[in-house]
C-alpha cells in the first residue's frame, strides 16, 4: 500500500506510462484474450457461415444463389432431423433435470452412506470419451441374442429386439446413453447449488414442524431455481447439438430410415459427406435460430429477464 | 557462468544428436535410405551438423485412411529410392480415420492450403472431389500408355470429362466365398453351381440337410444388390448420372433375393452388414455356407475369422443367365495428386511406379491381398507364392480371378452417387430385408425421392 501511494506522483510526471497503467485500460487488457478468441473462433466463422448460407460453394466456383439453400430446407430429411432433435431434447429435459436433482439431494444428505463414493462413480461417465461410450453402447444394444440388452429382455421372457432399427427403440438407446453420460454432470451443478443453501433455513423449518417433502418443495426447489434454469438452458442447447452419440451408435454410417438423424448430423451429412457447404451453412444458421428461439422462450417463461423487478 | 552455458549447450547438442541417431537406427529397418532420421530431427540435424540435407530428398506428404496402404506406400518409396538414387523422395505417410480424412481433405482443397501431395480417396467419396473445378492433378500422361494393361474401368471411375484423377489399388472383383465343409455336409459341389437358379436349388438342399442358410445378404449395405445388378449390366446410376434404381432388372434382382430370404435359403447378415464384428462372429461359427463379396473381403476372413482357415474356397459368382457375367468390380480407393503438390512431375513418376508398374502391382497382392488392376500380373508366378491368403484359401485364388477377367462390368460413379448410395443403404435395403416391404415399392420410393 505504502509503495503504491508513493508511486502515484512519480507516474503523474510520466504521461506516457499513465495510459498503460490506467485503471480503464486494465480490464480490457484482461478480457482481450477472450475477445480475440471470440472474434477469431466464433464471430468470424459465424459471419462466414451466414454468408456461405447464401452461396453455392464449390472448389474454384463460389456463386451467390440467394435464398436457394433455405428453400431446399423444405424436405423430409430436414423434417426428420428436426423431429428427432426436438424429441431427443424434450426427453433429455424430462430425464436430466428431475433425476439429477433428486440424486443430488440424496447425495447431499448427511444420512447418505458412501456419498463420496457415489459422487465419483456417478461422475465418471462424464469423463469417458463419447466415441468409446458409443461403441460400447452399440454392443449393448446389438441385435444378437448375446447382446446385453437382449439378454436382459430374455430374463423377462421377451424376445430379442433390433434396437437400432426402430425409431422408438433407438431413441430409447440414445436416451439411456444420454442419461448415463450427463446425469453425473448435472448432479455436480445441483450439488454445488445445494451447498449454498444456508442450513438455518432448514433448521427454522424443522422448528415450524415442516416434513421432508415440504422442506424439499418449499426450500430446496425454489432456491435451486437459478441453477435449474442454467441446467435447462445448457440441456436445450446440448439436446439440439447432439451428434456424436447418434453418429457412434450407428458406427458412422447413416441410420436406417433416418431414425438417428439429428440436425447437426444433417449438417455433417450435407456439408461434408455430400460436400454441399452452402446448404450445410444454411442448416447451421437455421439451427442457431431454433435454439435461440427455444432458449429465449424458456428464459422468458422462467422469468429470467425480470429479475431486477 | 559463461563456461557453464557452453557446457550445457554442448550437452544439449550431444543429446539431440544422440536422439536423432537413435531415431535413425530405429527407422532404418523400414526406410533403407535412412531419410527418416532427418524427418524427425531435420532442423536440429541441419543446424548442428551442417550436413543434414545431403540426399536432397523431395519431401512428399501422403494421407490415407488405411494403415496397410501407408505401409505399402512407404515400402514402395524405399524401393523407389534404391532404384532412383538421383530422385530421392522422403514419403511422410499419415493414417487418418476415414471420415476425418475425407473431410479434412475437402476443406484443405476448398481453402487452398494444407492439403497433402498424395492422397487416398475412397470411391464413394470421390464424386465430392469432382464437383466444381477438380483440385486434383490430371494423370493422363502416366495412365494413357498403360490403359491396355489395366482394367480400364478402375481408372474411369475416377475421371471427369476424360481426364483421369486417380488410380485404384485393386479391381475389387466380387467372388463367392464358399464354406467347403458345409457344402460337403450337404453333398454339394461349388463347381456345379453355375447360375443363380442352380444356387437356389443348392440352397434348398443346404437348408434341408444342415438347417443352415446358404448365403447372407447385407441388411443396410450395398454389397449384395449392387454387384448382382452390375453382373447384369445394370447400375444405380447410368452413364449420364441419371438415377436408375427402379429399373425392371434392379427390381427383379431384389425380388429374387428377398424371395431367398423368405424361403430361409438366405439370411440377413447380423449387424446388418458384412463388414461388422457381429457378422464376423456369425460366419466364423459356420452359421451360413457362403457369401459373395469383393476380393478385398479376403482380408476380413484371414484377420477376423480365423476358425474358417482351410475351409473356405473362392469361386466365381453364379451367373444370371447361362454364359452371363460371373463377377463385378466393387469398392475401391484411388490415389490422387492434389494441385497443392510442390513437385507434381516427380509425384506422377512415383505414383506410376507404385501403382501402375508390374513390381508395384505384385506388391499390392503380396502386401495388401488385393487383386491388382494390371491383369497381366494375374498369371505371374509371384501370385502363387504362399502367403497368408493362399494358406487360408488355397493357391487357386488367381485361377478363379483369371476365369472371370473379362466378366467385370464397369460401374458408374457420378456426382449424385453418394446420395444414391445412402438412400439405398438406409431406406430401400432395410425396408426390403428387415421390414420385408415389396422391392418394387421401396425402390420406386427411393427413385422418386432422388429426383
Amino acid at each position: 500500500m505504502q509503495q503504491q501511494i508513493n508511486r502515484e506522483p512519480a507516474l503523474a510526471s510520466k504521461p506516457r506510462n499513465r495510459l498503460a497503467n490506467s485503471q480503464h485500460l486494465a480490464p480490457y487488457l484482461f478480457v482481450l484474450p477472450f475477445i480475440i478468441s471470440f472474434l477469431l473462433f466464433f464471430a468470424y466463422p459465424l459471419i462466414n457461415a451466414i454468408i456461405m448460407s447464401f452461396q453455392s460453394v464449390l472448389p474454384g466456383e463460389v456463386t451467390f444463389v440467394g435464398l436457394d439453400n433455405y428453400r431446399e430446407l423444405w424436405n423430409t430429411d430436414f423434417a426428420d432431423a428436426l423431429y428427432n432433435s426436438s424429441r431427443y431434447t424434450l426427453f433429455t429435459l424430462l430425464l436430466l433435470i428431475p433425476i439429477p436433482l433428486l440424486l443430488a439431494v440424496m447425495l447431499n444428505s448427511k444420512k447418505m452412506p458412501f456419498s463420496n463414493f457415489f459422487r465419483s462413480t456417478l461422475f465418471i461417465p462424464a469423463l469417458t470419451s463419447v466415441v468409446v461410450a458409443g461403441v460400447v453402447f452399440r454392443m449393448i444394444f446389438g441385435e444378437l441374442d448375446g447382446a446385453l440388452m437382449n439378454s436382459f429382455l430374455h430374463l423377462f421372457g421377451i424376445s430379442s429386439q433390433r434396437w437400432l432399427y426402430s425409431s422408438e427403440l433407438s431413441m430409447f438407446a440414445l436416451l439411456v446413453l444420454a442419461s448415463w453420460r450427463w446425469i453425473g454432470i448435472n448432479i455436480l451443478y445441483f450439488l454445488s447449488a445445494l451447498q449454498n443453501i444456508p442450513s438455518d433455513l432448514y433448521e427454522a423449518a424443522d422448528i415450524d414442524g415442516a416434513g421432508t417433502t415440504t422442506k424439499f418443495m418449499r426450500i430446496t426447489v425454489p432456491l435451486l431455481k437459478p441453477i435449474t434454469v442454467y441446467v435447462l438452458t445448457i440441456s436445450i442447447y446440448g439436446g439440439y447439438a447432439m451428434f456424436t452419440e447418434s453418429y457412434m451408435l450407428w458406427a458412422g454410417k447413416p441410420s436406417p430410415q433416418n431414425i438417428g438423424l439429428t440436425i447437426v448430423g444433417y449438417i455433417y451429412q450435407q456439408g461434408f459427406q455430400y460436400f454441399n457447404l452452402g446448404f450445410g451453412s444454411a442448416i447451421g444458421v437455421t439451427l442457431l435460430g431454433i435454439t435461440l428461439a427455444v432458449s429465449m422462450l424458456q428464459l422468458i417463461l422462467t422469468g429470467m429477464f425480470n429479475k431486477e423487478e | 557462468m559463461k563456461k557453464q552455458g557452453i557446457v550445457t549447450l554442448a550437452a544439449m547438442m550431444a543429446l539431440s544428436m544422440g536422439l536423432s541417431g537413435c531415431g535413425g537406427d530405429g527407422n532404418n529397418t523400414k526406410n533403407a535410405t535412412g531419410n527418416a532420421a532427418a524427418k524427425t530431427d531435420n532442423a536440429q540435424a541441419e543446424s548442428t551438423t551442417g550436413a543434414g540435407g545431403s540426399g536432397k530428398a523431395e519431401k512428399l506428404v501422403f494421407w490415407t485412411f488405411v494403415d496397410a496402404h501407408q505401409k505399402f506406400m512407404e515400402s514402395m518409396a524405399d524401393s523407389w529410392n534404391q532404384s532412383h538414387p538421383d530422385k530421392q523422395i522422403e514419403l511422410e505417410g499419415t493414417t487418418i480415420p476415414y471420415d476425418d480424412m475425407h473431410t479434412k481433405l475437402l476443406i484443405a482443397l476448398q481453402s487452398g492450403v494444407g492439403a497433402p501431395d498424395l492422397v487416398d480417396i475412397e470411391q464413394s467419396k470421390f464424386p465430392n472431389f469432382m464437383k466444381g473445378t477438380p483440385q486434383l492433378v490430371s494423370l493422363n500422361d502416366i495412365l494413357e500408355p498403360e490403359l491396355g494393361n489395366i482394367v480400364k474401368s478402375r481408372v474411369e471411375i475416377y475421371s471427369k470429362d476424360s481426364t483421369y484423377y486417380g488410380i485404384d489399388y485393386h479391381v475389387g472383383a466380387t467372388v463367392m466365398y464358399y464354406n467347403k465343409e458345409l457344402l460337403d455336409q450337404a453333398g454339394l459341389n461349388a463347381d456345379d453351381i453355375k447360375t443363380w437358379a442352380d444356387f437356389e436349388t443348392a440352397g434348398k438342399t443346404m437348408l434341408e440337410k444342415t438347417g443352415k442358410p446358404m448365403i447372407t445378404f447385407e441388411g443396410n449395405g450395398n454389397w449384395s444388390w449392387w454387384p448382382a445388378i452390375s453382373q447384369q449390366g445394370s447400375d444405380q446410376v447410368d452413364k449420364d448420372g441419371n438415377v436408375t434404381v427402379d429399373t425392371p432388372v434392379n427390381v427383379q434382382t431384389m425380388q429374387f433375393f428377398q424371395k431367398l430370404v423368405k424361403e430361409g435359403v438366405a439370411a440377413v447378415a447380423p449387424g446388418a452388414g458384412h463388414d461388422t464384428e457381429e457378422y464376423f462372429g456369425y460366419m466364423d461359427s459356420e452359421s451360413a455356407a457362403s457369401v459373395f463379396m469383393p476380393f478385398w473381403f479376403m482380408g476380413r476372413f484371414t484377420d477376423h475369422m480365423p476358425d474358417l482357415k482351410g475351409k473356405m474356397i473362392i469361386r466365381p459368382m453364379p451367373a444370371w443367365t447361362e454364359g452371363g457375367n460371373r463377377s463385378a468390380g466393387m469398392g475401391g480407393t484411388a490415389t490422387s495428386i492434389t494441385n497443392q503438390a510442390k513437385n507434381p512431375e516427380l509425384l506422377k513418376e512415383f505414383l506410376s511406379y507404385a501403382k501402375l508398374s508390374k513390381e508395384g502391382n505384385i506388391q499390392i497382392w503380396k502386401q495388401l491381398g488385393f487383386d491388382p488392376i494390371r491383369t497381366d500380373v494375374w498369371n505371374d508366378p509371384a501370385m502363387k507364392e504362399s502367403n497368408k491368403y493362399t494358406d487360408y484359401f488355397g493357391t487357386d485364388i488367381f485361377d478363379t480371378l483369371l476365369s472371370v477377367k473379362d466378366e467385370i462390368a464397369p460401374v458408374n460413379i457420378r456426382e449424385i452417387s453418394p446420395k444414391v448410395f445412402d438412400a439405398i443403404r438406409n431406406e430401400a435395403i432395410p425396408m426390403i430385408f428387415i421390414d420385408m416391404a415389396d422391392p418394387a415399392v421401396a425402390l420406386k420410393k427411393v427413385q422418386d425421392s432422388l429426383k
